[in-house]
């Protein structure tokens, strides 16, 4: 880009006394007028370390981010729009798609907004049964995040453990709904299908060699020179600035924010389980990805304390207006065959009004808004994308950083493109 | 009662809604977030509503906490959808709403005053069907399939780039002219008429 070349002696000291990388702004001392020789760098939108389909035009002088300038939408599918001519049950199969990283809290973040808007109350078992698909959500998303950015930052090895976890929730969740990445496990009311045999002891085998995984996760960067060198002080926001930019989850909570969904606004029953909320102190990648860490082990928490009191019972709730009827039932009896025909046909009737429910999704705070007009199609769907949000204040974070700074910036916010462009 | 508020509301989930006046606004939100009791520091969402009911006010909604009080609250503002759609922007209170306005503006064509930088978001620069999420934007676009696939083909694919970006790079001659003069002119994201059948 530049039309001539800059010889420069880069005499920068490379690190301080403590061993953390210094920066030290490129500018040149001899020609001052060289500051106007910026280079504008285009990143993505096909780019291993943009995490998706994100471009980012980076403006630098020398190696220092000068400026930097998202562009989403390169996944933008309309869900929105789609949701607005389907009934509530079908906008389900959608919600897989958004977060594609934690399927099931998404399904999960709708089935419940929907049910605040008839009023339903669901039953006890698929509360907690809920609260397990949120929780293997929540492993599994972070698993991916602390896989990616370990190497993006050069580490190769945390990547194979972590994904090595992922992969036995995804057998899990393959037991449960047959499907391992587009769960739909929810439905309007319930859920899909009970949990089959031998789920609860899987689970629970889980459960109990799972801390070991971020045992060695943790010994293998916590303390990691290279790994500590590149994360503290990187992509810092304080408190005032974490609120002030709307971010939430592990992003806010890394900013020493303490707010949780599951603590402060409670759904499913989250204020009967014992767990901490991480809180950060320094709001850099490196605190984010403790925060991060220590969710795994505080879901892993969740997870036992909610198999242990998985209570029998019907996981539908017992209103044939809402529940599809069985199809055996549906083939032999006049009246379930009326309501299966009502249902599938006209959909279920929400009545006038409109929800919000935020649930505290691995990446953020997933909101899910709906209007109705008293049909069975929402008048308007809206997701609040946590990781949408999240990413707005990256130009803020990388400003001033290195260029490969904004690679390790970038990763800590755990974006999922197909929940930024939806 | 909020000074300012025409009428409250409460949703289904149990929270309270203001409706504002489009005028005062900006002094609500103000008021909102400034005043000692009130304080709400933490902007989750903007978006906006189109009714099925043509008759019926786009809503504007801005959904609000305070972290310190564990509070929510919504605020709404109705405009007309037969006249022009503006209102103030919240970004000078709420630097999140930066990219959430933009999405509205994106989706619905309501223009925020005040915005540093209202551009669209997840359409790119040059769209020109219009607002997907109006209700009177069809499900599968303006244009026709083919002339979609047309437009996409000939695109040019340094189009999207703004021209304050491309100014760096000197490449600002690069742009389509039409559109590196309505960017000069300021203007982002008009609808251009639609192809005569």
């Amino acid at each position: 880009m530049s039309k001539r070349t800059v010889e420069l002696e880069l005499a920068t000291p490379g690190v301080d006394t403590a061993g953390r990388p210094q920066r030290v702004p490129l500018t040149a001392n001899a020609e001052p007028d060289l500051g106007a020789e910026h280079m504008l760098v285009n990143i993505g939108p096909q780019h291993p370390a943009t995490h998706g389909v994100l471009r980012l035009v980076v403006e630098l002088d020398g190696e220092t981010v000068v400026r930097c300038i998202p562009h989403v939408g390169y996944l933008h599918s309309g869900f929105e729009k789609l949701g607005e001519y389907r009934h509530y049950n079908q906008i389900i199969p959608l919600t897989d798609r958004t977060d594609y990283l934690s399927p099931m809290a998404n399904n999960v973040g709708f089935a419940l907004a929907a049910e605040t808007l008839m009023g339903i109350e669901i039953t006890p078992r698929c509360t907690v049964l809920r609260v397990i698909a949120c929780e293997m959500s929540r492993i599994i998303s972070h698993m991916v995040w602390l896989g990616t950015t370990s190497i993006d930052l050069g580490a190769f090895t945390p990547f194979l453990w972590a994904f090595q976890e992922r992969e036995r929730i995804y057998d899990l969740q393959e037991m449960w709904t047959g499907a391992r990445l587009t769960t739909s496990v929810t439905r309007v009311g319930g859920l899909m299908a009970d949990i089959p045999d031998r789920f609860v002891e899987k689970v629970r085998e889980f459960t109990q060699t799972f801390p070991k995984t971020l045992g060695e996760i943790d010994r293998v960067l916590t303390r990691n020179a290279v790994w500590v060198g590149r994360t503290q002080n990187v992509g810092a926001l304080t408190a005032a600035e974490a609120t002030n930019y709307s971010l939430s989850g592990p992003m806010l909570r890394a900013s020493g924010v303490a707010y949780d969904v599951r603590k402060d606004k409670p759904y499913l029953g989250y204020e009967t389980y014992d767990f901490d909320v991480p809180v950060g102190e320094h709001g850099d990648v490196y605190d984010r990805y403790l925060v991060r860490l220590e969710e795994c082990y505080q879901s892993n928490r969740i997870l036992q304390q909610a198999v242990d009191r998985l209570p029998d019972g019907p996981i539908n709730v017992d209103d044939p207006r809402v529940i599809l009827p069985s199809k055996t039932r549906a083939m032999s009896d006049m009246e379930a065959m009326i309501f299966h025909f009502k249902q599938v046909m006209e959909g279920v009737k929400a009545p006038v009004g409109e929800a919000y429910v935020g649930i505290e999704n691995p990446k953020g705070e997933l909101g899910n808004y709906l209007v109705s007009d008293g049909t069975a199609k929402p008048v308007r769907w809206r997701i609040r994308p946590p990781s949408f949000i999240n990413l707005s204040a990256l130009p803020k974070m990388a400003e001033g950083h290195l260029l490969s700074d904004l690679i390790a910036i970038n990763a800590s916010v755990d974006i999922v493109m197909g929940e930024v462009d939806r | 009662m909020i000074p300012g508020a025409l009428r409250e509301a409460v949703a289904r989930d149990g929270e309270t809604i203001v409706h504002v006046p489009r005028e005062r606004l900006l002094e609500v939100m103000t008021w909102l977030k400034q005043t000692p009791g009130q304080e709400f520091d933490y902007l989750v969402d903007v978006t906006a509503v189109e009714y099925r009911d043509r008759e019926r006010a786009l809503e504007i909604v801005y959904f609000l906490r305070s972290l310190k009080r564990r509070m929510d609250l919504r605020v709404k503002v109705e405009l007309d959808p037969a006249e022009e759609l503006w209102v103030d922007s919240v970004w000078e209170l709420w630097h999140g709403a930066d990219w959430l306005e933009r999405e509205v503006f994106d989706m619905f064509g309501v223009t925020f005053r005040g915005h540093p930088d209202l551009r669209r978001i997840l359409m790119w620069e040059t769209y020109a069907e219009g607002y997907p999420l109006r209700k009177s934007f069809p499900l599968r676009g303006r244009f026709s399939r083919a002339e979609q696939v047309r437009q996409a083909l000939n695109a040019n694919p340094e189009a999207h780039y703004s021209l304050e970006e491309l100014s760096i790079a000197d490449a600002a001659g690069d742009l389509p002219d039409e559109m590196r003069d309505r960017l000069r002119r300021g203007e982002r994201g008009v609808i251009p008429d639609p192809p005569s059948p």
